[in-house]
């Protein structure tokens, strides 16, 4: 049983209406996230949509401008909310003079019922190097030892900003291994990822944030088939290439999401491939070298986000 | 875990941090014995009289934990903040009482330590000899007197970028130091520089250690440290709530 703090009966996180500038610019704008002991929510979207800045509102970094931000039904800036929380250090910055279990040890005293320093670094193959300073740790290993730091105090909430960038594909998946066992000892877990298979392994729910707004929060598969495109592309002889008079005509095929000609090179991003073919072929367009391939989740991302844009300027 | 065994856990933490790359200690310690040698040894009318080797001593020494304050707060603290492990520090169960706490504690030690040498050296080739009774009190007095740039460091470190906070760590020190009276005795100064000088806290403080170890005191001195003490306290507080680590997303 995983550290219970707070009002019991409380969503582990509850973001209701919260906006949080710098400056001039406006990182979120009105967001509401509520999540509930046991979910794995996956949180998806360009860098800069404001993931990251909403992660530091939950972890107690940061104020909002606006809006209400619980963890455990308490306030995440009062140290008492955040004992049932795990977290990692970015860009896996560890003090390069302490050592492997020294670094543990630091985090492990914050809380009242942590793991035991050995059988953690175990269970993350560092037990080797307990005894290394961490500055002469590789990448994947650090990575690794930042992760260990999250669940080091037997935390109810688990918040992970990419958790397995860098990592060669065998570290991913023992990553992974470690954050499903965790999730399936009844852990809740919060993780922001640029790769679509990461996702499609660990979340349950994703939610879309771009631009400081959330776009989609759904299951995995209505999410996934709402940014599910194909790429099809090919090439235009050179005698029929007139840039805008075609742009225009592609773009209005059905099925195109988006469309961009880059010399004789046409790409275009369809949201169902098959008809956008077929109005190809009945359009009488000379097409050559014609590929279809699964769009990737940051061309996805884009077009979803081109629409919402789209909608804006003309409300 | 309690406040106050948090708090000593992250002294323990700083300092082994620190030791860990020993030519930073070393440093601090190196460089007011070498003052000494260099500066006060060759005089022999300071070195061989008692009461003014003893001054001399006290005086390098309040410059020393004057500039470990002002270097380990504000360039190092602010320092720390740009590091990532810091952001996430802050995301622990631990109040900021513990990590204030322990950049406190730590620096007062390395302050001591950074003593040690430049003590060591004075007793051994100056006349200076105070007894055990007048060190300890001379060292207390000492650490009293350079605690506003303690809490201006802290000001420093928590309100400014890693670049800007060395140089007005610099531009800060340096200055104050001098028409304060720790390089040249301020009997030498001019008239208006003298009146100036008795409202900074470095001429406060030096007056105050002077006044401890058996000099001519005065109230006024006593009033203006606690004066800037409080001041400084409020400005580093206010830096410190206002800190959200770096200014970017």
């Amino acid at each position: 049983m995983h550290t219970a703090t707070g009002a019991t009966g409380a969503p582990v996180i509850e973001a209701r209406g919260v906006t949080r500038r710098f400056g001039d610019v406006t990182a979120l704008d009105e967001v509401d996230l509520v999540v509930e002991p046991g979910e794995l929510v996956g949180l998806l979207g360009p860098n800069g949509a404001g993931k990251t800045t909403l992660l530091s509102l939950v972890t107690g970094q940061r104020r909002p401008d606006a809006g209400v931000v619980r963890l455990f039904g308490g306030d995440p800036r009062d140290p008492r909310s955040r004992t049932g929380l795990g977290t990692t250090p970015q860009e896996t910055g560890l003090p390069p003079t302490l050592r492997v279990a020294e670094v543990v040890e630091f985090v492990a005293r914050h809380y009242p019922d942590p793991r035991p320093t050995g059988a953690l670094l175990d269970e993350f193959g560092l037990g080797p190097l307990a005894r290394r300073q961490t500055g002469g740790l590789s990448g994947g290993e650090k990575r690794r030892l930042a992760v260990a730091l999250a669940l080091v105090g037997n935390p109810a909430l688990v918040v992970l900003d990419e958790p397995t960038t860098g990592l060669d594909v065998d570290g991913r998946h023992a990553l992974w291994e470690a954050l499903l066992a965790y999730h399936a000892s009844g852990g809740t877990l919060v993780l922001t990822s640029h790769y679509l298979e990461e996702v499609q392994t660990l979340a349950r729910r994703v939610v879309v944030v771009d631009r400081g707004r959330v776009l989609a929060d759904d299951t995995l598969e209505a999410v996934l088939e709402r940014v599910a495109l194909r790429r099809v592309s090919f090439r235009l002889p050179e005698a029929s290439l007139d840039g805008a008079h075609a742009h225009a005509r592609l773009a209005a095929l059905p099925g195109v999401a988006d469309a961009a000609l880059d010399g004789d090179r046409v790409d275009v991003l369809a949201s169902d491939a098959d008809a956008v073919v077929r109005g190809l072929v009945t359009t009488g367009v000379p097409f050559r070298d014609l590929d279809v391939q699964r769009a990737s989740l940051e061309e996805a991302f884009l077009s979803l986000t081109r629409d919402h844009a789209v909608e804006e300027v003309a409300a | 875990m309690s406040a106050l065994a948090l708090t000593w856990h992250h002294t323990r933490f700083q300092l082994l941090e620190t030791v860990r790359v020993p030519i930073a200690v070393v440093g601090t310690m190196v460089f007011p014995a070498l003052a000494l040698v260099f500066f006060v040894l060759p005089q022999r009318a300071v070195a061989q009289d008692p009461a003014s080797a003893t001054a001399a001593v006290a005086q390098l020494a309040l410059f020393a934990a004057m500039s470990t304050f002002t270097f380990t707060y504000g360039a190092g603290v602010a320092e720390d903040r740009a590091l990532p492990f810091d952001a996430y520090v802050r995301t622990l169960p631990a109040g900021p009482g513990a990590r204030l706490g322990g950049r406190v504690l730590s620096g007062l030690v390395l302050g001591l330590a950074s003593l040690v040498p430049l003590v060591l050296i004075g007793w051994l080739f100056t006349a200076a000899d105070p007894t055990p009774g007048r060190l300890g009190l001379g060292a207390v007095a000492v650490l009293v007197s350079a605690t506003p740039f303690l809490l201006l460091g802290l000001a420093i470190g928590y309100g400014l970028s890693t670049k800007a906070a060395l140089a007005v760590a610099q531009v800060v020190l340096f200055p104050l130091a001098f028409a304060g009276g720790l390089f040249l005795p301020p009997q030498m100064f001019p008239a208006w520089l003298d009146t100036l000088s008795r409202l900074l806290p470095s001429r406060a403080g030096r007056d105050v250690v002077h006044w401890v170890l058996g000099g001519p005191g005065s109230g006024q001195a006593v009033v203006v440290l606690v004066a800037w003490t409080l001041v400084l306290g409020v400005l580093a507080v206010a830096a410190y709530r206002r800190d959200e680590g770096r200014r970017f997303r």
